[in-house]
């Protein structure tokens, strides 16, 4: 059952400064961006917050630049990463999960932030923040901090992000190689799902500290994969990566797949499926990043 | 002459839908309207014990005890009870009503009231439920016989799920009570249906009932039965407050409360000579009704009669059940059942080609009605049975043949479907019905007054182009009154894709008869000088047709409309995702009165079919829809839609408003055991539907 | 709360929180737009927000505080595309019970004329109809976006005439 709008509080900051303080001083406020996820709470009656402070009109967390590192505001929407030829030069893959996510109205108003804090194991982004070896700039009114993004959950919709933080931008690294993405929803558009999978495969002397910072001379390439839907949080498969690193054949990368990952059963999927498809796409993956 | 007729004029809804300004039910208010809500089960079987109420006394609330009639929804059987009293028979099972002048007041009211049950253990099985709604036979021949003569014998189980009509319009009416007596608005199929269940729940005289469909935002079968269980809620409400009373569905409670397609299980045992002609043909049909019976005796009716598919056979056996179990009750859903039933024969047949090593094309050209054929209840057709025409133009316009050969163990397949579909009601029904139509003379040319309701299929439209030319006047001097059962006569209710070929008719036979009187005057001239007249006209069965409801045998329907589907598709290796790529839809329709909206029946119901097919299945857990929200439940989005090539082919009708039989059902029929001989042709052996990508991996041949 | 819908300004008093939809329909009396699901999935309560389409039922009303507001009731005098596409969805057979029809038109309205049919699809990926199948929506869409296809009735009504013509 719906929530009676009545019973909603929203604060209206004028800059992120004010922002900051109001959460400084009611940490329980629930920031609003997009409301693509918020409203939706609210429509079915599943979300318990009434109080609720507004980012939308903070033009500070809008943007995307480059300098040197790119940096793309919290408040940015599926729309404008889409638009935005340095993302499609530097992350394409982000600009690919950006096209999947819902329809036009969603990418109009969803933001790349509020995909993040919103936390949900089939967030679409976060596969590929994760395989990008993402940064998140959260700020409070006492600082600014970074997470590097595989540290950033810590369980099923929860994460190192403080109740006076928010979140305030991405930051994504330079990725060498190539880069792959694949979604697999429930149907074409407006899908939620099943499992998708981002992939990195730098050719080895291209190598950069990215996360992980593991040595790289004997490897024959680096890889990063990363998989949503199939865990409590968005898994790095980073013992399946090894083995494709080290020149192991696919088949024992899946191997290892299966034991990084613990899909289950819901509405929208089985476990099983979820296995073997994410062993397919790692394949796939494989094959056409060769 | 035959200006409007054929040609696909603008229809008489599409301006005012296109600007906004169409009114549809959720748009209406009233001066002093209250709103209404519904407590439902949460149990799906048992006794409620004891009723916990927590509200303030600006809500009013009803149950059972405020009926000033019977309890029971008037339909087919008086087994329904409008709230239930004692015995909760299904999840989500209506209880107590509240109203409150507030709308939001009423969100989470159903947190307020708490029910003690003494539950009872469900059963979800229609296998082994113990009570039964309707039993058919239909045996034709010697069935025996049948298989002594075959030389292999084909066995195969097939099933279908619950499918959900998702109309984007959920389900809602507007009560609002007079002075002993009650008008409902509403968004709804059946004006005459919801006024016969408001009859007996009230225990007003009928002329005290009103009954008038507002604008309608998609039925699909969905809005034939159900709006009379809505109606009645909304009524009780109004006579307890005195006040208009407005109840709109959210889409989970339309999820959860309303009907659903009847799930189905057909088992066929088929027995063939070697070179593929058909002798014999066993085929066991069951069908879960849910709680209540609703529809279900004639949803299986057309079931089993469409259950051997469009086939000459001489020795048939065919056996069908619905059955009880504890889920919210089955109902209408275009097609009616004989989805169900074809789904199964023609994957079955496309089996049977597999086991005797022919070609699919071959195995239904060999066994395709031709007219002078009988069909399993023994009804000789005429010469407008056209499934080799249908088979042969799909065959041809897709080429069939050389993709069949060339995509031989690739991921891509092709696949084809071969159906057929009665116009109008079953049997003696539309005798029964007696349905009438009327036509009233206006100063600029007429106005039809009939209960046959726009539901997007175009009735007005096309009843206006039939009337336009049986009078010999211009389309737009015909006026089609919104049915209102103050005004219009009842012809029959919107389903069974009667209301072209049978209303269309009685309306043309009114025309005619009003142009003879007309004599040489133009309406103007006849209007003034002698004022207005109306003609009725009321159902007569064409001469020949005779129906024998003990024995199911007989002229089964007035007419069939033909199809033919070939559907392509692309498995992905990866995923399992299917992809339809293209479709080539084929019917023949007696006379495609508007061209393109006959077209947009096809296409919609074939993309409706294809959600049937690979996407669209209802999760149901302890007895409740689990995935009852839109984001859940998965139909085609714009990105899922192949393109659907319709040919329309045209074998007139004698006894059809020029020619025409029924076409909103049939083109649901097909696109379902298409995509799984499409499947099958790429590997995968599916029995079935939802063939979603989770099941496909399972099935790897 | 000061908001410009059709271009006419008005002042309401309504929670912020509210649904943009909401206000639109029982504050504004504007009904045209739909609720089909009020969960963003279906699109019937498209609107145009600062010419952006937007789905109403997931909009807080204190986010279009300053925006222009467009309806299906103002989009003919919004924009000049909005009557083709109107009569398109008449003449193409795009509007069947018509209840996705307003939203399937505001979704419509930011393509530029002689969008392709890919670009057709990606804007109204976020809009259900359960009556057509889809395709004489996109009919429509294209057929008033690009004047060359404009022409009468119907190109695909002509097509199928001649096709069952051929067969008498
Ligand atoms: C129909 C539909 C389809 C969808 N399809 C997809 C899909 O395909 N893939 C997908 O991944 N998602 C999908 N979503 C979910 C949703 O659109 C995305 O998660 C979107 O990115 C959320 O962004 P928002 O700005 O709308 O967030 P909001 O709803 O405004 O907020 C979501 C959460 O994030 C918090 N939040 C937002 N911004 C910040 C910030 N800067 N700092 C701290 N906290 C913040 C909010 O407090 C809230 O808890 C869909 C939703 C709908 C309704
Ligand atoms: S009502 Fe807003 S998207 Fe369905
Ligand atoms: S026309 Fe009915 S839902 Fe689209």
């Amino acid at each position: 059952m719906p929530v009676d709008a009545r019973t909603l509080t929203l604060q209206r900051p004028r800059n992120l400064k004010a922002a900051l303080a109001m959460l400084a001083k009611e940490p329980t406020l629930t920031p609003i961006a997009g409301c693509t996820d918020v409203l939706v709470g609210l429509h079915f009656g599943t979300s318990d917050t009434r109080q609720f402070i507004d980012l939308w009109s903070l033009d500070e967390l809008r943007g995307i630049t480059s300098k040197p590192i790119l940096r793309i505001g919290a408040l940015t929407t599926y729309t404008e990463i889409i638009a935005s030829p340095l993302v499609q030069k530097r992350v394409p893959m982000l600009v690919a999960a950006a096209r999947e996510i819902g329809g036009a109205q969603i990418q109009n108003r969803g933001t790349l932030g509020g995909n993040i804090a919103n936390a949900s194991p089939a967030g679409d982004t976060l596969p590929v923040l994760a395989a990008a070896g993402a940064l998140i700039v959260l700020r409070s009114a006492s600082g600014e901090r970074r997470v590097s993004f595989a540290r950033f959950y810590t369980g099923y919709r929860t994460s190192v992000r403080q109740p006076d933080e928010l979140i305030t931008a991405i930051e994504i690294p330079a990725i060498d190689g190539r880069q792959w993405w694949r979604k697999v929803g429930t149907r074409r558009a407006q899908a939620i799902s099943k499992i998708m999978m981002a992939g990195v495969r730098s050719p080895a002397d291209h190598l950069r500290q990215g996360y992980g910072g593991q040595e790289a001379g004997r490897h024959s390439c680096k890889v990063r994969i990363a998989i949503g839907s199939v865990a409590p949080t968005v898994v790095l498969a980073e013992a399946a990566a090894a083995v494709l690193s080290q020149g192991g054949a696919i088949g024992d990368a899946q191997a290892a797949l299966r034991k990084e990952i613990a899909p289950i059963d819901d509405l929208r999927s089985t476990g099983d499926y979820r296995q073997q498809v994410a062993a397919n796409l790692l394949a796939a993956f494989w094959k056409d990043t060769e | 002459m035959g200006r409007a007729v054929g040609t696909s004029v603008r229809r008489k809804d599409g301006d005012a839908k296109v600007t906004g300004a169409a009114k549809y039910i959720d748009d209406l208010t009233f001066p002093g309207m209250l709103f209404g809500a519904t407590i439902r089960a949460t149990i799906p079987r048992g006794e409620i014990v004891n009723t916990h109420i927590d509200l303030s006394p600006d809500y009013i609330v009803a149950d059972y005890r405020d009926i000033p009639g019977k309890n029971y929804v008037a339909l087919l059987d008086p087994d329904q009870p409008c709230l239930a009293e004692r015995e909760v028979r299904h999840v989500a099972e209506p209880v107590l009503l509240v109203a409150h002048a507030d709308r939001r007041a009423l969100f989470g009211i159903d947190e307020q009231v708490r029910f003690d049950y003494r539950e009872l253990a469900p059963n979800y099985d229609p296998e082994t439920s113990e009570t039964c709604f309707k039993q058919i036979a239909i045996d034709k021949g010697d069935i025996e016989r049948g298989f002594r003569d075959a030389e292999v014998v084909v066995d195969g189980e097939y099933r279908t799920s619950h499918q959900e009509q998702l109309y984007i319009e959920t389900n809602g009416v507007i009560a609002v009570p007079g002075d002993g007596q009650i008008t409902v608005y509403g968004s709804l199929q059946c004006p005459y249906y919801v006024h016969k269940a408001l009859v007996v729940l009230t225990g007003f005289t009928p002329d005290r009932v009103r009954v008038i469909q507002t604008e309608t935002g998609g039925g699909f079968g969905g809005k034939e039965e159900y709006p009379s269980m809505l109606a009645c809620h909304a009524a009780i409400l109004a006579i307890k407050t005195g006040k208009p009373v407005k109840m709109i569905y959210d889409r989970v409670e339309d999820l959860l409360a309303t009907t659903k397609r009847h799930p189905a299980i057909v088992r066929h045992r088929t027995g063939l000579t070697r070179d593929g002609r058909i002798t014999a043909m066993a085929v066991d049909v069951l069908m879960d009704g849910g709680a209540y019976a609703t529809l279900s005796a004639v949803v299986l009716s057309r079931g089993v009669i469409h259950a051997a598919g469009p086939y000459r056979c001489d020795h048939i056996r065919i056996r069908g059940r619905a059955m009880m179990t504890h889920t919210p009750p089955n109902g209408a859903f275009r097609g009616f059942g004989a989805p169900q039933t074809q789904f199964a024969v023609e994957a079955h047949m496309d089996r049977v080609a597999e086991a005797l090593g022919i070609d699919p094309v071959r195995l239904r050209e060999v066994n395709a009605l031709r007219p002078g054929d009988s069909t399993a209840t023994g009804q000789k057709l005429g010469k407008d049975a056209s499934a080799l025409p249908v088979l042969r133009e799909a065959v041809k316009r897709s080429g069939f043949r050389r993709k069949r050969r060339e995509w031989k163990g690739t991921n891509r397949g092709i696949g084809l479907s071969l159906f057929f579909h009665g116009s109008g009601f079953t049997g003696a029904g539309e005798v029964k019905l007696a349905s009438k139509a009327s036509l009233e003379l206006t100063r600029s040319g007429a106005r039809i007054l009939v209960a046959s309701t726009e539901i997007g299929q175009g009735t007005t439209t096309m009843l206006a182009q039939i009337v336009a030319d049986a009078l010999e006047l211009p389309f737009a001097a015909i006026e089609v009154q919104q049915p209102d059962t103050d005004v219009v006569p009842d012809s029959g209710p919107t389903v069974a894709s009667r209301t072209c070929m049978i209303v269309g008719k009685l309306l043309e036979r009114c025309a005619r008869d009003m142009r003879r009187k007309l004599g040489a005057l133009t309406p103007a001239q006849y209007f003034t000088r002698h004022g207005a007249f109306t003609v009725t006209k009321q159902y007569e069965p064409p001469a020949g047709l005779a129906w024998d409801d003990q024995r199911y045998s007989g002229d089964a329907y007035g007419s069939y409309a033909w199809g033919c589907n070939v559907v392509e598709i692309e498995v992905d290796p990866v995923t399992f995702e299917v992809t339809p790529t293209h479709v080539t839809a084929v019917a023949e329709i007696g006379k495609a009165i508007h061209p393109l909206m006959a077209e947009g029946q096809i296409q919609g119901g074939t993309a409706q079919g294809l959600g049937y097919a690979l996407l669209e299945e209802v999760v149901m857990r302890d007895g409740r829809m689990a995935n009852a929200q839109l984001t859940n439940y998965i139909i085609p989005t714009p990105m899922d839609a192949p393109p659907i090539e319709v040919a329309m082919l045209e074998r007139p009708y004698a006894h059809g408003p020029y020619g025409a039989k029924g076409v909103g059902e049939m083109p649901i029929d097909g696109p379902a055991p298409a995509v799984i001989n499409a499947l099958r042709h790429c590997g995968f052996d599916i029995r079935l539907i939802p063939a979603t990508p989770e099941r496909l991996m399972r099935a790897r041949r | 709360m000061l908001l410009t819908i059709n271009g006419r300004q008005r002042r309401l008093t309504v929670p912020p929180m509210a649904r943009l939809l909401d206000v639109l329909r029982e504050d504004c009396g504007l009904t045209g737009t739909k609720e089909g699901c009020g969960e963003g999935e279906c699109g019937a309560c498209t609107v145009l927000v600062d010419g952006v389409a937007v789905d109403s039922c997931l909009v807080p009303v204190a986010h279009v505080e300053g925006c222009q507001v467009v309806t299906i009731e103002g989009a003919a005098a919004a924009k000049r595309s909005a009557k083709a596409l109107q009569n398109a969805f008449v003449e193409h057979g795009g509007a069947q019970c018509g209840i996705c029809t307003p939203g399937m038109i505001m979704a419509a309205l930011p393509l530029k004329a002689g969008a392709s049919r890919d670009e057709i699809k990606t804007a109204l990926a976020g809009n259900l109809c359960r009556c057509t199948g889809y395709i004489s929506i996109f009919n429509s869409v294209e057929a008033a976006l690009s004047p060359a296809k404009k022409g009468p009735p119907s190109r695909v009504a002509l097509r199928r005439a001649s096709a069952h013509a051929r067969r008498r």
